[in-house]
């Protein structure tokens, strides 16, 4: 019988693990050191160096022709 | 016993998933009374008889800076006829919101809700979201984001919602 309530307050911990960040508790998420990119504009930058140096574009969301002038 | 187990496990389920209060389209709108800007609370019960447009916003929040002009405008444009718009902020700093309010001034009724009390119930699916409640009491429309897009439709929404609001 112990061993029962065990397994159901378990349950019930685990359960309560399942917490959504709410859509008006995103205040920390949305500042901007949360980000991937902090600059992005420099992001784009080294994103579009970096595709010329590979000699393959795209990816990036950004376009190229694939002249190899990009 | 066992019956006890699974009410208990059913009832932490209950508590743990919370999420069952979501706003429905024409029930009554749950009452609030919260801190504003000025010396009176603001409280939805006061405002009987008047079109509500109540909008969940934050300071984090980019498109909600981009709908407080156009809700200064529906204030200045319906307001005599019949509207009021309470801008609930979701801040949890108070400066926060002052900061922001000092470069996007709000000609309308700012509430505090730094506890999110209010928006627990409400459940704003995103931010910002908005509630239109009718004269009646009643959820008229709800509209998460603001797009520049949706101008016309939120408009159209809250010269309806004052029409009827006059009929009566």
């Amino acid at each position: 019988m112990t061993g029962r309530w065990i397994v159901a307050a378990a349950a019930a911990l685990l359960v309560c693990g399942c917490s959504t960040v709410q859509p008006w508790q995103k205040g920390n998420l949305a500042k901007p050191e949360m980000a991937f990119d902090p600059d992005v504009l420099e992001a784009r930058f080294a994103d579009h160096t970096y595709f010329s140096k590979e000699a393959a574009s795209g990816g990036a969301g950004v376009g190229g022709g694939g002249c190899g002038c990009n | 016993m066992r019956g006890k187990i699974q009410s208990a496990a059913l009832a932490a389920i209950m508590v743990c998933a919370g999420a069952a209060n979501a706003q429905d389209i024409g029930k009554a709108a749950p009452m609030f009374d919260l801190p504003s800007s000025g010396a009176k609370n603001v409280r939805l019960a006061d405002l009987k008889g008047r079109v509500v447009y109540v909008d969940f916003w934050a300071s984090w929040c980019a498109p909600c800076k981009q709908s407080f002009p156009w809700m200064n405008e529906m204030q200045a444009k319906y307001g005599p006829k019949g509207l009021t718009i309470i801008g609930v902020n979701l801040d949890k700093k108070r400066e926060d919101a002052d900061k922001f309010l000092a470069g996007t001034p709000a000609n309308f009724t700012v509430a505090y809700d730094a506890t999110g009390k209010v928006a627990e119930v409400y459940q704003p699916k995103g931010m910002p979201t908005s509630f239109l409640i009718g004269a009646d009491g009643k959820v008229r429309a709800m509209h998460v984001g603001f797009r520049d897009g949706d101008r016309e439709k939120l408009e159209s929404e809250l010269a309806a919602a004052v029409t009827a609001a006059a009929r009566k």
